[in-house]
């Protein structure tokens, strides 16, 4: 028996293994639904809401629901589209992202999606938190200024023996990303890197390292996030 | 019909905004064709002689002067567009916006590594000289801003074809990558 399902995302028939997460399930059809918090091959989170999409007329996260058959997708409208900016925004105005100096510009997932969404100004005023730099660490430099608390690093980031590195501390406004000190120490070089790219946003740094790539070549400079998908 | 009169200024800025509007090239040929240029350090006209249709604001508001500069404008300008990251969010001087205003103004003028003499510890204060705000502000959070152009600086290309699409009325070109952070 086939275990392939039929569902269609904006009125295209789609097909997929049952199971399968939408997000992917749509990146297998050659449709783009925006994420932040996903990572692909990671149990997934459904943390930061930009994969919004309707499921037979309900608002649900597209990384964390499987395709069923017969499912009605509604992804590409200007409501949803305006609500992924509106959530692009909070994380905006939320931390203290000062592109002009971030070293992860260019490369920076958040800001990808706010030059997809053409985010011009957020429509939310700044707050300007008060948060620190850690540099406590030998392999990486963690800012707080720019963490979205995607988890990312908490989910991915695991030693051979399977024990979390990251970890969050406090909570609401104040919490923040922590590192094991022991596991952090004896980061290796490989898992250190795994962490600086596993990082949608500029929080988590090499040492030593910064400003590498020039402007006009870096990845999102002339491509828009997503469209390595949808050309399929 | 005359033409569009355009103004412009550097609030809390480094005048890189203004130096990409430079950057346009020989299109500042056709930009004095397009529009006239009022108070704007482009023309060095110190104080608004008319009314202008467009204000082009550059930098975010950190002193007393800021905001009355762009108090100034808003009642001057039909338009007014905030121009850059600093106008828009306050840029790199926002940065201090963490910091108590006494520590900024002690590190800069008592503890810094740079200052070289002030054996009595003081701290500029004159009536003359511009109070500095407790953080630096966005410009639209101190007026009504109309349009905004983000970059560091906004792209020449940009500048130019939200100004044509102003004055003209077209609809404004906005190319991926003209339209940037950093």
């Amino acid at each position: 028996m086939s275990t392939l399902v039929k569902f269609k995302i904006d009125g295209v028939e789609c097909m997929a293994e049952r199971g399968t997460y939408i997000v992917e399930a749509a990146r297998e059809n050659g449709i783009y639904i925006p994420t932040l918090c996903n990572i692909r091959g990671v149990k997934p989170r459904g943390s930061c809401r930009i994969c919004t999409v309707l499921v037979n007329s309900r608002p649900m996260s597209a990384c964390t629901t499987p395709v069923t058959d017969g499912m009605e997708i509604i992804n590409d409208t200007p409501e949803i589209n305006d609500t992924r900016k509106s959530i692009i925004e909070v994380l905006f105005v939320e931390g203290n992202h000062f592109c002009p100096s971030c070293e992860k510009s260019g490369n920076c997932e958040l800001q990808a999606l706010a030059y997809r969404f053409q985010m011009m100004v957020p429509r939310f005023p700044y707050i300007f938190p008060n948060k620190t730099v850690d540099a406590s660490n030998p392999k990486i430099i963690k800012d707080h200024n720019r963490c979205i608390l995607c988890k990312r690093c908490i989910r991915a980031i695991k030693t051979d023996d399977g024990k979390n590195v990251f970890a969050f501390k406090k909570r609401g406004m104040k919490l923040e990303i922590i590192i094991d000190p022991e596991l952090g120490d004896n980061f290796t070089d490989e898992l250190a890197q795994k962490a600086v790219e596993i990082c949608p946003v500029g929080a988590i740094l090499p040492r030593e390292k910064g400003y590498q790539i020039p402007i006009g070549k870096r990845k999102y400079d002339q491509v828009v996030i997503g469209s390595d998908i949808e050309k399929k | 019909m005359s033409k569009p009169i355009v103004a412009t200024t550097s609030l809390a800025g480094c005048f890189g905004c203004h130096m990409s509007i430079l950057d346009i090239d020989e299109k500042i040929l056709d930009l004095i064709e397009l529009v006239e240029f009022n108070k704007s350090p482009i023309d060095d006209i110190k104080t608004f002689t008319k009314k202008c249709d467009i204000g082009l604001i550059e930098g975010g508001c950190c002193n007393s002067e800021n905001i009355h500069v762009l108090k100034d404008f808003r009642k001057n300008c039909k338009i007014l567009v905030s121009v850059g990251e600093c106008a828009i969010m306050g840029g790199l001087p926002a940065l201090r916006n963490g910091i108590p205003i006494k520590e900024c103004l002690d590190e800069a003028y008592i503890n810094g590594p740079s200052v070289q003499h002030n054996p009595k510890g003081i701290i500029p204060n004159d009536d003359e000289l511009p109070m500095l705000l407790d953080r630096v502000y966005p410009c639209h959070e101190i007026v009504k801003i109309d349009y905004y152009l983000p970059g560091c600086p906004p792209r020449a290309e940009l500048i130019w074809n939200a100004l044509v699409a102003l004055v003209t009325g077209d609809e404004l070109k906005l190319p991926y990558e003209v339209v940037k952070f950093d």
